[in-house]
C-alpha cells in the first residue's frame, strides 16, 4: 500500500479538478456524487498510508512551471491533514446532495447550480496543496483552492452581505496569497522544491522575512487574528456544506502550510522566540473569537468566530511546540504539537458537523438567527442530536472530541514554564489564564447555542414548523458524529495517526504516553482517561434512571406550575410571546458589558423620549473587532491618503511632471552612490 | 586598440573634447537669451562631432564617422538654422524666463556632475578607464539637459534641453567600444522626428495662446482646479 498511495491520492485531487468541468455540463448532483466517493476512497488510502507506517514518498510531474518539474510529496504531516480533509470532504459531499435532491426540479438553475463546479476544485485543490513537494505548486494549489471557495462563497450572491462577504473574502486571500509568494520565494534561494529549501534553511533577516509573510500568507486564511475579519462573515455567507469545508478543512490547510514551512522547511535551527508570534497569535485569536461568539446573533457566525477561537487554540499548540523544540525539550515539543494536531483534527469535524447541524437548522426553521428559533429539539431531532454532540465538543465537555486536545494543551502550557527564565514564566502564566478564559467563554457559547436554538419555545411560526434534516444530510450528520464520538472516546487513535507526524515535528512521538487507556503528559504519570469517564457518566447515568424509575410516583397528576415568567399566550401566538424567554441578546449580555467595552469596544445607546414624546423609546448596543478598529481602519485610511497623493500627479504642469521625473531618477542615482560608498 | 590610459595622447584628447561637450551643457545652462542658447548648442554639436570623430579614430570603427558628420550637419547647422527661423519667424521674445535662477541652476548642475561620477566610477571598476571617465561625463550631460528641461520655462529652450540631453546619450555610445551603428542613427533620427514634433508644438501653441510658454498648456492636461 504504502508505496501506491501517493499516486493514488494524486489521480484523486487530478479526478477531482477534472470534476469541476464536468459539473458544468451534467449538472450539480454529480459533484455531490463525485466529491463524496473520491473522499471515501482518499480517507481509505490515506488510513492506510498512515498505519502502515507513513514512510514518504514523492513524484515526479512533468507539468508546472516552464523548464521545472512538480513535485508532490506524502509524509506523515500531509497525510495527517489529508485524512481531515478526505473525511469533511465526504461529508460536505454528501451534504451537497442534500441541498441539490431540496431543488430536484431547479436543479440546472437552482441557486446553487451555478457554483456546484467549484466544490469538487475547492476540494481538489485543498489535496494538490497539500501533497505539492515545490513552491509552485504549493502556490497554484493555494490559491485555486482560494478561488474555488471565493466562488463557492458567492453562491447565494443576489444578497447584499454575502457579496460584501465575499468581496472581503477575496480581498483578504489576495492579501495572503501575495505574502505566502513572498515567504516562500525567500525559501527558494536555491531553488523552488522543498528538498532544495531543507537543504539550506533560512538564515538572519531572510528567516525573519519567511516568519512574518508566512504569517500573514497562511495565517490570515487560517483566521489567526488580527487578520480574522474575513472570516465569520465569509464562513456564514457560504452555503452550509461549503462552510463546513471552509471551517473545518480549509483553515486546517492553512495551519498545515504553517506547520509545513515554520517547522519542516526552515528547519530545526530557529530561535526560541520564533513561537512567540503564533502564541500571541493564537491567544488573541482564542479569546477574541470566543467573545464574539458570545455576541452574534446569526448561529453560523456563532460557529465562525468559534472556528476563529479554535484555531487559536491550534496556533497556540503550534507556538509552544516551536518554542520548546528550539530549547530542545521534545517531550514538551511532541506534547504541544500532538496538542496542536489532535485539536485540528477534532475541530475540524466537530465544527463540520456543526455547520451542517445549522444548515439544517436554516433549511428546516428558515432562519439563521436566534431570535427566529427556540425549541427545535422536538421538531428536529437529527439536527438537534449533530448539534448537541458538536457543542459539547465545543464547550470541552470531557469524553466529546475537543477536551483531549485542549486538555494536552493546558498540560503543555503549565509544562512550558521550563522553557525560559523569569520573564518568558510571567508571559506563559498571562497566556494559561487567557487560554482558561478563552475555553470559558466557548463553553458559555456553546450552551447560548444549544440553548436558545433547540431548548424553550419556538420563537417563529417557521421554528414550530420546522422539518428535520433530509437523508443525505442526515447521513452526513451521522457518519461525522460516529467519527467525532469516536475520536473523543480513544483521542490516542489520533495521536497515533499523527505520530509520523510528530516524530518529523517533535522528533518524538506520544507512545507511552498515548494508549488505549488514555493520555498522560508524561510517562507513568495520572492522564486523562476518556473511555474510563465515559463509562462512569454512563454508570452515573443508569444509575440515576434507576433510582428515578425506583423512587417514581405512579401515575401522573397535572396541577399549576411556576411558569418562569413565560406568562399566559396571546391568542394570536400559539407559542406564548417570544420576547418573554430569555433569548440570544439577553444571554449575552452580562459579557458583553463586563467584556465588550475592553476588548471589542462595545457601546451601548439609550435614545429615551422626552415625557409627552411619543415616540419609542430605542435601546441599540454595538461591537467593533479590534482588529478593524486597530488594523483595517487606519490601512484603509493610509490607502485613501496614498491614492489621494497619487491623485495630486494627475493636476501636475508639464514642468512639474518633468521635474517629478527628475528627481526621482536623481534620487536613485543618488540611492546607487550611496549604497556604493558603504 | 592598444591600452590607452592617463598620459597616452588619445585618451587625453578623447577626454578633453567630453569636457568639452560638458562645459558646454553648463554654458546652455547659464545663458540669458534664446539666440545665444541655440548658438551654443551648435557648439555643443560640433564638440560631439569632434569627440565621436576622435573616437572614430582611435578605435579604427569608420562607422563613427558617419556619426560625426550626423551630429555636425544635422545638430550643429541644420537645426540650429531652423530654431533661428523659427525664433524670427514666431517673434519670440529674446529673453528666457527661468524658473529658477541662473546660479543655483549651475549649483544645481555641479551637484549632478558630482554626483554622477560618485555613481558611474565605482559601478564601472572593471571597465576600461576611458570607458569610464567618458560614461561620467555622458551621464552629467544627460542630468543637464534634464536639469535645462525643468528650470526653463519656454517650450523652445526646453527643446533645446532634451536635445542637449540627447548629446549626452551619443557621447556615452560612442565612447563604448563596439557599439553598433543602428543606435546612433536611431538616435539622430529621433531627435530629428522630436524636432519635427516640437516644431509642430510650436506653431500649434503659438497660433492657440499667442505665446510660447508651456504654462498654458497646463489647462490643457486638466490641470484646473
Amino acid at each position: 500500500m504504502s508505496g501506491t498511495a501517493l499516486p493514488l491520492l494524486a489521480a484523486i485531487a487530478a479526478l477531482l479538478l477534472a470534476l469541476g468541468p464536468v459539473t458544468a455540463v451534467t449538472g450539480s448532483r454529480i459533484a455531490g456524487w463525485g466529491v463524496l466517493v473520491l473522499c471515501c476512497l482518499g480517507a481509505l488510502i490515506d488510513l492506510g498510508f498512515l498505519i502502515g507506517g507513513a514512510r514518504p514518498q514523492s513524484l515526479t510531474l512533468a507539468i508546472g512551471l516552464p523548464g521545472l518539474d512538480s513535485v508532490l510529496a506524502l509524509d506523515g504531516i500531509a497525510a495527517f491533514f489529508a485524512l481531515l480533509l478526505f473525511l469533511v470532504g465526504a461529508a460536505a459531499g454528501a451534504a451537497s446532495l442534500e441541498r441539490a435532491a431540496g431543488a430536484a426540479s431547479l436543479e440546472r438553475h437552482g441557486p446553487l447550480s451555478a457554483t456546484a463546479p467549484a466544490l469538487p476544485v475547492f476540494v481538489g485543490a485543498m489535496v494538490v496543496t497539500l501533497l505539492a513537494a515545490d513552491a509552485f505548486s504549493l502556490v497554484a494549489g493555494f490559491e485555486l483552492m482560494s478561488l474555488a471557495s471565493f466562488a463557492l462563497v458567492l453562491s447565494d450572491h443576489r444578497q447584499a452581505s454575502v457579496r460584501v462577504a465575499g468581496l472581503l473574502y477575496v480581498g483578504m486571500a489576495a492579501i495572503s496569497g501575495v505574502c505566502l509568494i513572498a515567504g516562500l520565494a525567500a525559501l527558494s534561494r536555491y531553488g523552488i522544491g522543498f528538498a532544495a529549501m531543507r537543504a539550506h534553511p533560512p538564515e538572519g533577516l531572510r528567516a525573519v522575512l519567511v516568519l512574518v509573510a508566512v504569517l500573514i500568507g497562511a495565517g490570515s486564511k487560517a483566521g489567526l487574528a488580527p487578520l480574522h475579519v474575513w472570516l465569520p462573515p465569509a464562513h456564514a455567507a457560504a452555503p452550509s456544506h461549503v462552510s463546513a469545508l471552509m471551517s473545518g478543512a480549509m483553515t486546517k490547510v492553512a495551519i498545515y502550510v504553517l506547520v509545513r514551512v515554520l517547522f519542516d522547511l526552515s528547519g530545526p535551527a530557529q530561535p526560541l522566540w520564533w513561537g512567540l508570534p503564533l502564541l500571541a497569535m493564537g491567544i488573541a485569536s482564542a479569546v477574541l473569537g470566543a467573545l464574539r461568539a458570545n455576541l452574534e446573533t446569526d448561529i453560523k457566525a456563532i460557529l465562525a468566530c468559534s472556528t476563529v477561537e479554535n484555531v487559536g487554540l491550534v496556533a497556540i499548540g503550534l507556538g509552544l511546540g516551536l518554542a520548546a523544540r528550539a530549547a530542545d525539550i521534545s517531550a514538551l515539543a511532541s506534547l504541544a504539537i500532538g496538542a496542536a494536531l489532535l485539536h485540528a483534527m477534532a475541530h475540524g469535524l466537530f465544527k463540520s458537523l456543526l455547520f451542517l447541524a445549522a444548515g439544517a437548522v436554516q433549511h428546516g426553521a428558515g432562519s439563521r438567527q436566534l431570535k427566529n428559533l427556540g425549541g427545535l429539539i422536538r421538531r428536529m431531532p437529527y439536527a438537534a442530536g449533530a448539534l448537541l454532540l458538536g457543542a459539547a465538543c465545543l464547550a470541552g465537555l470531557p469524553p466529546g472530541a475537543g477536551f483531549a486536545g485542549e486538555w494536552m494543551l493546558f498540560q503543555s502550557m503549565i509544562a512550558a514554564v521550563r522553557l525560559g527564565g523569569l520573564g518568558l514564566q510571567i508571559v506563559v502564566c498571562i497566556l494559561a489564564a487567557a487560554l482558561a478564559l478563552a475555553t470559558a467563554l466557548a463553553a458559555a457559547a456553546a450552551v447560548r447555542l444549544v440553548g436558545i436554538v433547540l431548548l424553550g419555545r419556538p420563537r417563529t411560526e417557521a421554528a414550530a414548523q420546522a422539518h428535520d434534516a433530509a437523508p443525505p444530510l442526515r447521513w452526513a450528520m451521522l457518519g461525522l458524529g460516529i467519527v467525532v464520538v469516536l475520536i473523543g472516546l480513544v483521542p490516542a487513535g489520533v495521536l497515533g495517526l499523527a505520530g509520523p507526524a510528530l516524530r518529523m515535528l517533535g522528533n518524538t512521538d506520544m507512545a507511552g504516553r498515548a494508549g488505549w487507556t488514555g493520555i498522560a503528559a508524561q510517562e507513568n504519570a495520572a492522564g486523562y482517561a476518556p473511555l474510563e469517564i465515559a463509562a462512569l457518566l454512563v454508570l452515573a447515568a443508569l444509575l440515576v434512571a434507576a433510582v428515578l424509575r425506583a423512587r417514581a410516583v405512579a401515575g401522573h397528576r397535572t396541577g399549576p406550575a411556576w411558569d418562569s415568567g413565560f406568562g399566559a399566550a396571546p391568542a394570536w401566538l400559539a407559542n406564548g410571546d417570544p420576547l418573554t424567554q430569555y433569548g440570544g441578546a439577553s444571554f449575552s449580555q452580562p459579557l458583553r458589558r463586563v467584556l465588550g467595552p475592553a476588548l471589542l469596544g462595545a457601546t451601548e445607546t439609550v435614545d429615551m423620549p422626552e415625557p409627552g414624546d411619543i415616540r419609542p423609546a430605542r435601546f441599540s448596543a454595538t461591537t467593533l473587532d479590534p482588529a478593524e478598529r486597530w488594523l483595517f481602519a487606519p490601512v484603509a485610511r493610509l490607502r485613501q491618503h496614498l491614492s489621494g497623493v497619487a491623485d495630486l500627479l494627475q493636476f501636475l504642469t508639464v514642468r512639474q511632471s518633468l521635474a517629478v521625473i527628475f528627481t526621482a531618477l536623481v534620487a536613485f542615482l543618488g540611492l546607487i552612490a550611496l549604497l556604493e560608498q558603504i | 586598440m592598444e591600452h590607452i590610459g592617463f598620459g597616452a595622447f588619445s585618451y587625453d584628447l578623447a577626454h578633453l573634447l567630453g569636457a568639452v561637450v560638458l562645459v558646454l551643457s553648463f554654458a546652455l545652462l547659464s545663458q540669458a537669451r534664446v539666440t545665444s542658447v541655440i548658438n551654443t548648442y551648435a557648439l555643443q554639436a560640433w564638440a560631439l562631432a569632434a569627440a565621436a570623430g576622435w573616437q572614430g579614430w582611435v578605435q579604427h570603427a569608420p562607422h563613427l564617422y558617419i556619426t560625426a558628420a550626423l551630429a555636425l550637419f544635422a545638430k550643429g547647422i541644420v537645426i540650429p538654422i531652423a530654431l533661428h527661423g523659427i525664433v524670427t519667424r514666431l517673434r519670440i521674445s529674446r529673453g528666457i524666463d527661468t524658473a529658477l535662477g541662473i546660479f543655483p541652476t549651475m549649483a544645481l548642475g555641479v551637484m549632478l556632475v558630482a554626483l554622477s561620477i560618485l555613481v558611474v566610477l565605482p559601478t564601472t571598476i572593471q571597465s576600461q578607464a576611458l570607458t569610464r571617465e567618458d560614461l561620467a561625463t555622458a551621464l552629467s550631460v544627460v542630468l543637464l539637459g534634464l536639469l535645462m528641461m525643468i528650470s526653463r520655462r519656454t517650450a523652445l529652450t526646453q527643446v533645446i534641453g532634451f536635445m542637449s540631453l540627447e548629446n549626452g546619450l551619443i557621447l556615452a555610445a560612442v565612447g563604448v567600444e563596439g557599439m553598433p551603428l543602428v543606435v546612433e542613427l536611431s538616435v539622430a533620427v529621433l531627435v530629428l522626428v522630436a524636432f519635427v514634433v516640437f516644431g509642430v508644438f510650436f506653431f500649434r501653441i503659438r497660433a492657440q495662446f499667442d505665446s510660447l510658454e508651456i504654462r498654458h498648456l497646463d489647462r490643457v492636461g486638466g490641470a484646473h482646479r
